[in-house]
């Protein structure tokens, strides 16, 4: 029969949940960002169609972001009901910090969230901007919080174990600010405004594809654009900074993502290879001489330390972080690249009616997703065998009273309401995509009761053209 | 770093907070849970809309005290914690995806066609009971204690499931149903007003009856929990438990028959509330994990809670202040007026 184990089985279970988590708060971390702006450009400039697309990504806002609630609230208890060891280790130090995430985000951005969706003429224009503007900052704060908490389980310093095992703080700088929390903090939020620019940029390029909404489509794939332009190749220099921190931190880690087995000068990078870890060594690798050590240290002859620095047990997973490396790293430069030919073809004047270029973004929208849970996948495989970097192993941290049994139904409950959940959630998404963008000129007028609005809005368009 | 440890009883603080924070969810999240509760039941469609609507801007707010609850124990109490998750694991996953699926029923609702709302409907329904239900059956098996060895459950999967927590989870099913009933009779007019005054009255026959077998029960759980409520100088002082909630329900009653009272029904469930709260929470006291470990014993080191208490003073009232404030802007009835 089945042979269940449980740490494998608590690991694939929190993995699980994560990941689907994640997917939500970057969405809703850029699109907050992006409503902010587009109102911001509303009141400035009275430009109806800002407000068209303010209208138009609330409604798709609020379904990503209370999917992101739902899901967040598992995680909070999952520490406890998966990781019950290492809950009761290490709580001295990240309690705190998902303590303050709680009152210093999670409070600010649910009550103006309401503002925001329901408070349509209830409040003035300007409180309306106020509550947009507070839900963004209050997605940044709870990066800010929860980035911290994973970047001290990545790299823990400012603490010291008590005879009972535990961990107890001595320095909260050392702990917030850890090593490398500022490189992923700023690489996430990077992250999450890319994911969302390419959402917003395909949604774009559907309707001039499609012909419909013009002026409003080319506002959304203008905007994209700026962001494919101005930010992608930051976040690969930022990356770039990232994969250095974490080779001063995490050597074996950076060894996987690179596929080195042997301690070398002068290292090759690897663009493909298939890891194999019994053997301990990669199959048909296609490398570029000399280009790891220069990128990782930014000299020809650097010395990069192999795998097998490490004893087996010491080692994260190879194949999965190498490989995942590669497609973050992919997409990456593949969103360099849409946004330079699409600056090009905007100063040529083709930008909204080059069919190619709007099937590319148009392809683009899953990248942001795809290069984000790739990425996790590198940080969090990478740290493997342990939660706490060199301090505490996975194997420790499970609870001791969870049988195998109870966490596989669960895992198994989870996927089928989560499957469930995300296929709702993605078709009403889709559905509104297709609907389109609401003309709102001649429903301005408000109702009494500002929460009926939206109902009425969604219902009166149904089979709604417009523009 | 800084530590009051030595100037304060932090344990106690903390445990006085997390304590307000548990009661804060049940109260707010009670409210809107028991709308789901009693939602497949509304007279017409006009009155779920208006129901869900009356309730749409707040739920992700209320639902965040839950977060604070869970969060500020791994923050607080990491033994406790620790202990108590992995004992309610099945219970808490239930609960979980109960709130899961009333969560997004919300949003998808809104966004359903008109034959898909029925399911939303539902779903909406069956996962604020559920969601209820397990809440009441974890608030149960925690009161009566679970099985510790050194600082790990060692109790089965299933120790959760008893006669008595069956029975709390029935009574925070029906304890909700009230809230949410007296809510809308707060927020609604004309027919869901008066089908709401019709089921909170029916319901609070309910509630009497559980809250009696409950405090019946409750001091044969534990001997200390008898000595503590029948010994001589405790009774007079607790006596006035018993008599105010004996009061509010005599005045809720009387309440739920007079059509002019809108407002009183609703503060005098959260008077219910807060008796019942009390009076578990006295007899639990100091117990967090029921007759194993006290407050003081499962506490956080002194530092992180010096930490968070230096983040709390400022910051409770402030989240206080700008909750009150969204249920100012959303104040009044919920609008029958209703263009389809
Ligand atoms: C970089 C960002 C980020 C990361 C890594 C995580 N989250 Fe998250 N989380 C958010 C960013 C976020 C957010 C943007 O702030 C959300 C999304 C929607 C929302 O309401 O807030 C959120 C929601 C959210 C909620 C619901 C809050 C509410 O009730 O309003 C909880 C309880 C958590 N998260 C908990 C977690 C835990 C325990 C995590 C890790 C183990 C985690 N999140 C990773
Ligand atoms: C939100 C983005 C995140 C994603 C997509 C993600 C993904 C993952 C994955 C894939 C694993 C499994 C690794 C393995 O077992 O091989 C994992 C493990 C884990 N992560 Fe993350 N993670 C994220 C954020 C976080 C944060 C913010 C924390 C803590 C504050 C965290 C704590 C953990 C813990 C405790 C484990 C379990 C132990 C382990 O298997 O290593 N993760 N995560
Ligand atoms: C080509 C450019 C990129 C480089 C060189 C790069 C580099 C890195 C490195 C080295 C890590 C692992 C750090 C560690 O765990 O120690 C990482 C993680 C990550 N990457 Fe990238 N990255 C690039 C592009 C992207 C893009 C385009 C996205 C998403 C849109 C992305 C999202 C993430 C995320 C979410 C993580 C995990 C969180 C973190 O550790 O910051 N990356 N990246």
């Amino acid at each position: 029969m089945f042979d269940f184990d449980p740490v494998l089985l608590a690991r694939i279970q929190f993995a699980f949940t994560i990941s689907f988590h994640i997917i939500f708060p970057a969405f809703t971390i850029g699109l907050a960002s992006f409503l902010a702006v587009l109102e911001w450009r509303w009141l400035r400039t009275g430009n109806e169609y800002f407000k068209d697309l303010y209208k138009f990504w609330i409604k798709i806002f609020a379904v990503a972001f209370g999917m992101g609630v739902v899901s967040g609230v598992v995680m909070s208890y999952q520490f406890g009901t998966n990781w019950s060891i290492f809950s009761d280790r290490v709580a001295n130090v990240l309690g705190p910090l998902l303590g303050f995430e709680v009152l210093t985000a999670f409070f600010l951005e649910a009550s103006f969230l309401g503002i925001m969706i329901f408070g349509w003429g209830r409040v003035s224009k300007r409180m309306h901007f106020v509550a947009t503007c507070i839900v963004a900052i209050g997605t940044l704060i709870s990066a800010f919080w929860i980035l911290s908490a994973n970047s001290w389980m990545q790299t823990p310093q400012g603490f010291s174990i008590g005879e009972d095992g535990r961990l107890y703080p001595t320095n909260w700088i050392e702990i917030i600010f850890n090593p490398s929390f500022p490189y992923r903090f700023v690489h996430m939020i990077i992250a999450a405004y890319l994911t969302t620019a390419f959402v917003v940029g395909g949604v774009g390029a559907f309707y001039l594809w499609r012909k419909r909404h013009l002026p409003q489509a080319r506002i959304m794939l203008g905007m994209a654009t700026i962001m494919a332009a101005l930010v992608a190749p930051l976040q690969v220099v930022i990356g770039d900074f990232h994969g250095l921190n974490t080779l001063e931190h995490q050597p074996a880690k950076v060894a996987a993502m690179e596929g080195i087995w042997e301690t070398e000068k002068g290292a090759d990078l690897r663009l493909f290879a298939w890891p194999d870890e019994k053997n301990e060594m990669n199959h048909y690798e296609v490398k570029i001489p000399h280009m790891a050590s220069y990128i990782l240290t930014h000299d020809m002859e650097g010395e990069i330390k192999g795998l097998k620095e490490w004893a087996k047990e010491d080692r994260p997973p190879v194949a999965t972080v190498f490989w995942s490396f590669r497609v973050m790293v992919g997409l990456g430069l593949l969103m360099v690249l849409i946004g330079i030919v699409s600056t090009i073809q905007y100063f040529r004047g083709k930008l909204f009616t080059g069919r190619f270029l709007q099937g590319w973004w148009i392809l683009m929208m899953p990248s942001g997703f795809i290069a984000l849970l790739a990425g996790w996948f590198v940080t969090e495989i990478g740290r493997q065998p342990y939660t706490a970097y060199g301090v505490i192993r996975t194997t420790e941290s499970v609870s001791p009273a969870i049988l195998g049994a109870q966490v596989a139904w669960s895992l198994l409950v989870f996927v089928i309401v989560y499957m469930f959940v995300f296929g709702a959630g993605s078709y009403y998404i889709l559905k509104l995509i297709r609907k389109g963008i609401p003309a709102i000129k001649e429903k301005d007028h408000y109702y009494q009761h500002g929460i009926e609005a939206l109902v009425i809005e969604a219902t009166a368009h149904n089979g709604d053209k417009n523009v | 770093m800084f530590d009051f440890s030595s100037v304060i009883d932090l344990a106690m603080i903390w445990g006085l907070l997390i304590a307000t924070a548990i009661f804060l969810y049940v109260l707010l999240d009670g409210f809107d849970l028991g709308i789901g509760i009693l939602f497949p039941f509304a007279p017409s469609h006009k009155c779920r809309d208006r129901m869900m609507n009356s309730i749409a801007p707040f739920w992700d707010g209320n639902e965040t005290w839950l977060v604070l609850g869970g969060g500020g124990l791994f923050a607080a109490f990491p033994l406790a914690y620790s202990v108590l998750m992995p004992a309610f694991y099945i219970p808490i996953i239930l609960m979980l995806l109960g709130l899961i699926l009333r969560g997004v029923a919300f949003e998808f609702r809104f966004k359903a066609s008109d034959k898909n709302r029925y399911f939303w409907d539902y779903i909406f329904h069956f996962g604020s009971l559920s969601a209820a239900f397990f809440q009441g059956m974890i608030l149960g098996s925690f009161v009566q204690g679970v099985k510790v060895s050194g600082r790990d459950f060692v109790g089965g999967p299933f120790d959760w499931i008893t006669v008595f927590s069956i029975m709390t989870g029935i009574a925070v099913v029906f304890g909700y149903a009230l809230l949410g009933s007296t809510w809308l009779i707060m927020k609604t007019e004309d027919v869901t007003q008066k089908w709401a005054r019709k089921v909170a009255s029916y319901v609070l026959w309910f509630v009497v009856i559980f809250m009696a077998i409950v405090c019946i029960t409750m001091p044969f759980l534990d001997e200390r929990i008898k000595d503590f409520w029948f010994s001589v100088p405790n009774i007079y002082y607790l006596l006035p438990i018993p008599l105010v909630t004996f009061g509010l329900f005599l005045l809720i009653f009387y309440d739920l028959r007079r059509n002019n009272v809108e407002y009183r029904p609703f503060f005098v469930s959260i008077g219910l509330f807060l008796m019942g709260y009390l009076g578990l929470g006295i007899s639990i006291y100091p117990w967090i994990i029921p007759f194993r470990y006290t407050i003081w014993e499962a506490a956080a080191s002194g530092p992180g809670l010096s930490l968070m208490l230096v983040g709390v003073v400022p910051l409770l009232p402030l989240i206080l202040g700008y909750t009150g404030y969204c249920y100012y802007i959303f104040r009044g009835k919920t609008s029958h007026e209703h263009l389809y």
